[in-house]
């Protein structure tokens, strides 16, 4: 059974499809990758997955419940979360608050508690303080504990919205290009970083371009093209698919070399 | 309970708490008194309008017309239907929070630009309707409004005002720092961060900023009916957009996301005004200038500001905690 399942999902943008009768599933507990050239519709698809665009027509199902017009935050109480490709920080925040408000629909909210410090407010306050930090150590960020979130590195601040993503418990992770901009170094200690996630029973979707990386860690691999599903299968099965091979071979200047390495 | 007084929390509501009592000490006769009344009053409605500007970062140049609400409804039910004060305030509030509520989500819904407009449009609505609604508000004559009484008990020596107001205004800022150190307040902060992030992270966006938009729409109609049952006498000029700019000067000048910047900036422009007595001619430039002044060289506003440099100085370091 899939934990998340698409079912010829439309995205189309004044007559452009960016994403097209696409229909694919993801199996509990797995790392999942998504990949294809630029434009293919990885960052659409993640962004109709995740609530921020509406399909134009198919189903999108979150352990068999249909979640199509369902709002971002709806969708983080049903156990899915996300990082973005372009960063999304909260720059007026430490970067322990950036990840104590990933909490937020594990933490007592109500208004009128809150508003006259009742409930142990501020008790709750403080374990919700030393979660955040035991999730920033878990992505390596034990460093940063004190740290405003405007004066982190940029490869920091990537560990930084997983570590978040993650504070939201979700069953599911969509993580939008990871390793963009990282060193090797950096790439390396996200791959064991998501791998240790995945250790913990979180199920991994990855959109990413660093080919070492996805053929490294993936269970699994979907290929996009023009919105249209391409290939699909193990790392393996990928690498020998020809439709992939001539559509890697077809943009030219990446000489099907990163999929055949 | 030291080590909770030496938080900028605790320490800052103790320091507030100091000042209110001390002040009257300084005072030397009852035109101080009154200047204190009225910076206390705006501060009131700059700590509620700060949570929405500098916290949620959601603008609203139409502030005055809730204050107004406040006022011509403490001033209509209790002038011309008889009702006592504290009633007229709470069912004034009431229904500016209703209002608030209702236009929050269309409005709100808006962003830099067209929230500016689209709140300031409401604000010029209200006010229209306040001059032109002389049968009820007394029109651009204005209306006066009976004296603040409780129990049996009216109010009317500047000395009990102060220490009504300074308590108010305590209350608000221990209500403020409430909402502000606490899951609710990083919500509304994280909508000011990145709209998109906090959706992700289980934020209900919308809920989070309707929320803080009544909550000051409330609080500025609770200051609005206070300061209508203090002066005795109302103008349109209380509901005029100016007033809303005026308000706005101070929250940006005491700092952003900084309740105490907010109180501070309350009682500076309250003051100023009153001290420099030429300024009364050049009043909406001089606030003018003081708004663009602020923006290119302290764009964070004098407490922000400030905090920093004190810290520099002595040379610590870590996050900086929201004030």
């Amino acid at each position: 059974m899939s934990l998340l399942r698409v079912e010829n999902l439309s995205k189309e943008f004044g007559g452009v499809h960016a994403v097209e009768d696409l229909s694919f599933g993801i199996k509990a507990s797995t790392i999942h990758s998504i990949i294809g050239p630029n434009g293919a519709g990885k960052t659409t698809l993640f962004n109709l997955i995740s609530g921020l665009y509406t399909p134009t027509s198919g189903r999108i199902l979150l352990a068999e419940e249909d979640v199509v017009g369902l709002a971002p935050y709806a969708l983080a109480a049903r156990g899915l979360s996300r990082t973005f490709q372009n960063l999304q920080i909260f720059f007026n925040m430490t970067a322990l608050e950036n990840v104590m408000v990933g909490l937020h629909l594990h933490v007592d909210r109500r208004f009128w508690p809150t508003l006259l410090r009742l409930g142990g407010i501020a008790r709750k306050e403080e374990l919700a303080r030393q979660r955040a930090a035991e999730l920033m150590r878990f992505v390596g960020l034990a460093s940063y504990l004190d740290a405003d979130a405007s004066s982190m590195p940029y490869g920091a601040l990537k560990r930084l919205e997983i570590a978040r993503a993650l504070a939201s418990k979700p069953k599911i992770l969509l993580l939008d290009e990871p390793a963009a901009g990282l060193n090797a170094a950096e790439t390396e200690a996200i791959d064991g970083l998501i791998r240790k996630t995945a250790e913990t029973g979180v199920t991994v979707v990855l959109v990413e371009h660093d080919m070492r990386l996805v053929m490294g860690v993936s269970d699994q691999i979907l290929v996009l093209d023009n919105g249209r599903k391409l290939g699909e299968g193990a790392a393996a099965e990928v690498r020998s698919n020809p439709a992939v091979i001539q559509a890697y071979l077809g943009a030219a200047s990446l000489g099907g070399t990163d999929v055949a390495r | 309970m030291t080590s909770r007084l030496m938080t900028p929390r605790g320490g800052g509501l103790l320091a507030l708490a100091i000042l209110i009592a001390a002040t009257p000490l300084i005072l030397p006769n009852a035109f101080y008194f009154d200047v204190a009344v009225r910076a206390g009053i705006n501060a009131i409605v700059c700590v509620g309008l700060n949570l929405l500007i500098g916290y949620a970062g959601q603008i609203s140049l139409g502030h005055a017309g809730f204050l107004g609400l406040g006022a011509y409804g403490s001033a209509v039910l209790t002038a011309t239907y008889g009702w006592p004060p504290l009633l007229a305030m709470t069912l004034a509030a009431a229904v500016v929070g209703v209002l608030a509520f209702a236009v929050a989500r269309p409005v709100l819904r808006l962003k830099g630009h067209y929230l500016a407009m689209a709140t300031l449009g409401l604000g010029v609505i209200i006010s229209i309707v306040v001059n032109n609604e002389a049968a009820i508000t007394g029109g651009p004559d204005g209306m006066t409004v009976p004296p603040l009484d409780l129990a049996g008990w009216t109010i009317d020596s500047e000395a009990v005002w102060y220490w009504l107001v300074g308590l108010a205004l305590w209350v608000a800022v221990w209500l403020a720092l409430n909402i502000i150190h606490s899951p609710v307040g990083r919500a509304l902060r994280s909508v000011h961060g990145s709209e998109v992030a906090a959706e992700v992270s289980g934020v209900d966006t919308a809920r989070y900023k309707t929320l803080v938009f009544v909550i000051s729409a409330v609080l500025a109609s609770l200051a609005g009916s206070l300061s209508a049952h203090y002066g005795g006498f109302i103008t349109p000029s209380d509901v005029s957009f100016f007033r809303s700019i005026e308000l706005v000067t101070m929250v940006v000048l005491g700092g952003m996301a900084s309740t105490f910047g907010a109180v501070v900036g309350a009682v500076i422009l309250t003051i100023l005004p009153q001290v420099l007595t030429w300024f009364a001619d050049y009043e909406h430039m001089i606030f003018g200038l003081i708004l663009m002044l602020t923006m290119i060289f302290m764009p964070k506003g004098l407490v922000p500001s400030l905090t920093v440099l004190f810290r520099i100085r002595l040379g610590a370091r870590g996050g900086s905690a929201p004030t």
